[in-house]
């Protein structure tokens, strides 16, 4: 088949933050009436590709081609206007207006300075009808559900630029993460409508971390990862196991090799069981059981419902089916409180917005969690908390050992180890640790994970999640697998386990 | 500059730069009124500049201190002037339709009236802050607007005297040769700095105005926090209520406590607590509400016409405002060139102020982790 030439073609694309360099020299190319997905863990450069694509962010390096002219937008106003819109997660709609006013905000058509409403509603209705939906364009907006306003805010878009009335202005539709929020007839009903936009010969860049869609509707793909271009591939010729290697960036073998474990053996009696828990537009209802003295890791690639999980068990979010029981008795899981009182402790990925303190010194933030469940009526006795605080600091090896320090102004490892001091003086039955060793240097990294291994030696269950796969199955009993918002498998850990064997099964989404 | 260590630990303590302002505007008096700072004895009573500068400070200090905890959270109460106006009345009627206004025990019960009234909008305010979600600064307009009305519906629009020689006491009395408020503010600072400090209560305030999201997340429980603080502010706006209705033996539904809220929160921001929450320093507000209230003196004492008062007082502020900045310190004295700098620009450094007085230390590092 003989390649027609891209509409849009972005080559040695550089993007650098303070600090950061968050792209570096990613090609990319779109051809008219494909769909094309953009794929890489968080993180990746994604999110920043599009940005630099849609004028939200300047260029640092690199040229842009739009239909064989070079372009440089200044913002995503310039890039709509040249025919590049985008569409994102959140409607970014009003919805007491109506859908006919939605699709026609800021352009509608006007003689003599006011605004024509019969031929606003006749040509939304047209545009409506010609993408094949249903929807009558006089409703206000909130009238419908969620996805339908989706469906509105494409319409939207496409109808850029057609103030005319001839409906030729968009060239590139940018979907990014659409369908997060949707169920699958909804899902279905968006492809429809992709389907129909690609067959205008309009480009299509999808955004998703649902890789059964990506193989479901797309063409084409191009994988980043850490900011750099891994490679693009038409969808038929690479299979999932091969997409989430290039995602994660290690060959199958190489995993091999790191791998080798010792854990103890003496897991105890069950703590905490999960039945059908589960929470719309989080994760899917599942089922868990933890037991003392037990480390639990989860894999899955970012976005897979990892954290969601977790927080559903710690009650961070409250989920809307299922129940928890923790040693026996039920949790309502309707606040954090409910879980600490149970003996659940949390250390967030995001150590900033979500643990620490900043303004608070060490000792201050140490002592949080345990101060909490007393009260504020029963502050904890002065000699009693400088000790507890020394300890941990020495025994975490937490610099500078000065628990008058503020929290804000340590390292990122040092901050971890702030957490894990404020949760471990509480004595938890149960520690969730989401992504505790990331961005942090390799000598803490290490040392955090002993500290798993010798509090489930005490009996201590701990919840583990990290991107790395070679530290779950260094450290786990059981790995539960997430894929697509799912938990789909739990396997015990054993020689048979191997990354390829998690991997696999991240890629297919099958129990084996 | 010499910067000796222990001159800079001194100016990095969080109270000096307030105590400084104190101090100059205390000095200032000093060519205009050589006996400033002499306090004399006169009828069993202590009278002088520093005397009266408390007591009239009173009530501005305790709304400032309870002002303290509600910013500490990251909010803010705007209805303590109302609150002032409604104790005052509801404490004032009650009275006045006393038979005996000198009975102790119907006074007490006033005085209670009046203080159950100020709790009651204050829970009002925490309900919608913490329950309803309800942005502070909107939920608080709502009594600060309305709660005038209420109070002048209390007073049917007149102003209320009482001739009532214990309730005279609380604001315009003395007690051991000293004004009797001063130790009723005495007390509840005492009272606030121990319910802080000696509890976690502070901690957790802190906290909750520190990281909202993360208070949570290790189970503080914040909307009881954030209640208790907005009772609390509004119990203070109560007691300094009755120091202004008794002080003046009347209750003005109109102006008592006009504007208090303002010198309040203004009070609180020259104490070195941020506007965005967090670390709070009640010793700060004592010396802010000091600061204002000796501006107000000052202004009398040098003789500025009554006209041109209130620009003199936003000139102060304004400068006041910037040199707890430590930018515009940055600025100014970094260079070391204060003179040519100040004169020409007045305009712009006036417009600089709100920015400049919400970028203490503790604010701008916020910002940099947020």
């Amino acid at each position: 088949m003989a390649e027609p030439l891209p509409v849009l073609e972005m080559t040695g694309i550089v993007k650098e933050f303070p600090g950061v360099r968050a792209l570096s020299g990613v090609d990319f190319r779109l051809f008219p009436g494909e769909i094309h997905a953009l794929l890489g863990e968080n993180g990746a450069g994604k999110s920043t590709l599009i940005k630099v694509l849609t004028g939200v962010y300047s260029l640092d390096g690199g040229t842009v081609t739009l239909n064989g002219t070079s372009v440089r937008f200044h913002s995503p106003s310039q890039a709509q206007q040249a025919g590049i819109s985008t569409v994102y997660q959140e409607v970014n709609l009003c919805p007491n207006l109506s859908v006919a006013e939605n699709i026609f905000i800021g352009r509608e058509p006007t003689r003599f300075g006011r605004i024509q409403w019969k031929r606003l509603r006749r040509e939304a209705a047209e545009l409506v009808d010609r993408l094949g939906l249903d929807i009558d364009v006089e409703a206000p907006l909130s009238s419908y559900p969620l996805a339908v306003q989706q469906l509105v805010a494409i319409v939207r878009s496409v109808g850029t630029g057609d103030a005319d009335g001839q409906g030729a202005g968009t060239k590139v539709l940018i979907l990014d993460e659409p369908t997060s929020s949707l169920d699958r007839d909804e899902v279905l009903e968006l492809f429809a409508l992709m389907r129909r936009l690609k067959g205008e010969g309009v480009a299509i860049l999808f955004v998703s971390h649902f890789l059964d869609q990506i193989y479901e509707v797309c063409d084409r793909m191009t994988v980043l990862r850490n900011g750099t271009l891994v490679g693009e591939h038409m969808v038929r010729d690479l299979d999932q196991v091969g997409l989430v290697q290039l995602m994660i960036g290690k060959a199958l073998d190489q995993l091999e090799e790191l791998h080798d474990h010792q854990l103890h053996a003496d897991v105890g009696e069950s703590l905490l069981k999960a039945d059908g828990v589960g929470r719309t537009g989080g994760i899917a209802p599942f089922d868990l059981e933890i037991k003392k003295g037990e480390v639990i890791g989860l894999a899955g690639l970012l976005g897979s419902g990892r954290t969601e999980l977790a927080r559903l068990l710690f009650g961070a979010d409250q989920p809307d089916t299922g129940k928890v029981t923790i040693g026996g008795k039920q949790v309502s899981m309707s606040a954090p409180n409910d879980a600490i009182a149970a003996g659940v402790a949390f250390c967030s990925e995001n150590r900033k917005t979500e643990g620490l303190v900043p303004d608070l010194t060490v000792r201050e933030n140490i002592i949080l969690a345990l101060q909490a469940t007393r009260g504020w009526t029963r502050p904890i006795p002065v000699a009693q908390r400088d000790e507890l605080v020394a300890k941990y600091i020495k025994a975490l090896d937490i610099r500078p050992a000065n628990p008058e320090a503020r929290v804000g102004q340590l390292s990122g490892g040092n901050q971890q180890k702030v957490l894990l001091a404020r949760w471990l003086i509480t004595r938890p039955k149960l520690l969730i640790l989401d992504e505790p060793t990331r961005g942090i240097d390799i000598g803490a990294k290490a040392e955090i994970q002993k500290l798993v291994v010798s509090l489930s030696e005490e009996g201590m269950a701990v919840l583990y999640i990290a991107a790395e796969l070679e530290e779950v199955l260094r450290l786990s009993h059981t790995i539960g697998v997430l894929r697509d918002r799912k938990l789909v498998a739990q396997l015990a850990n054993g020689p048979e386990i191997t990354p390829t064997r998690i991997l696999e099964t991240i890629a297919s989404g099958e129990h084996q | 500059m010499t910067t000796t260590p222990r001159w800079r630990t001194l100016t990095r303590h969080h109270l000096f730069w307030p105590v400084a302002v104190l101090v100059v505007l205390l000095l200032v008096n000093v060519p205009f009124t050589p006996d400033f700072f002499s306090i004399k004895m006169t009828d069993g009573h202590l009278y002088g500049s520093l005397v009266s500068i408390v007591l009239f400070g009173s009530p501005l200090i305790l709304v400032a201190v309870g002002m303290t905890l509600v910013i500490a959270t990251g909010g803010i109460d705007l209805s303590v002037g109302a609150v002032v106006a409604i104790t005052g009345a509801l404490t004032c009627s009650y009275i006045s339709d006393q038979a005996d206004q000198d009975a102790l025990s119907g006074v007490l019960l006033a005085m209670g009236i009046g203080l159950v009234a100020a709790v009651v909008c204050g829970l009002w305010n925490g309900f919608l802050v913490a329950r309803m979600g309800i942005q502070p600064i909107i939920a608080t307009l709502i009594i600060m607007v309305a709660g005038r009305g209420v109070a002048q519906l209390i007073t049917d629009g007149q102003i209320i005297t009482v001739n009532s020689e214990p309730y005279k006491l609380i604001g315009g009395g003395y007690w051991l040769t000293l004004p009797f408020s001063i130790f009723v503010v005495a007390a509840v600072v005492a009272v606030t700095v121990a319910l802080t400090r000696r509890t976690a209560l502070g901690l957790l305030v802190e906290s909750v105005g520190g990281n909202a999201e993360a208070s949570r997340l290790v189970g503080i429980r914040s909307r009881r926090i954030k209640i208790m603080v907005y009772v609390f502010c509004a119990l203070c706006a109560g007691i300094a209520g009755l120091m202004i209705s008794s002080n003046t033996s009347a209750a003005d539904g109109n102006n008592a406590g006009l504007w208090i809220e303002l010198d309040a929160i203004l009070a609180v921001v020259i104490g070195g607590t941020s506007l965005l929450g967090g670390r709070f320093s009640i010793g700060g507000t004592v010396v802010g509400a000091l600061v204002i209230q000796t501006l107000t003196t000052t202004i009398y004492t040098i003789g500025v016409p009554t006209q041109t008062n209130l620009v003199f007082k936003a000139a102060v502020v304004i400068i006041v405002c910037l040199m707890q900045s430590p930018k515009f310190r940055a600025k100014v004295f970094g260079g070391g060139r204060l003179g040519g700098r100040f004169g020409g620009k007045r305009g712009d450094r006036s417009t600089a102020t709100p920015a400049d007085t919400a970028a203490t230390p503790e604010t701008v590092r916020t910002m940099e982790v947020s």
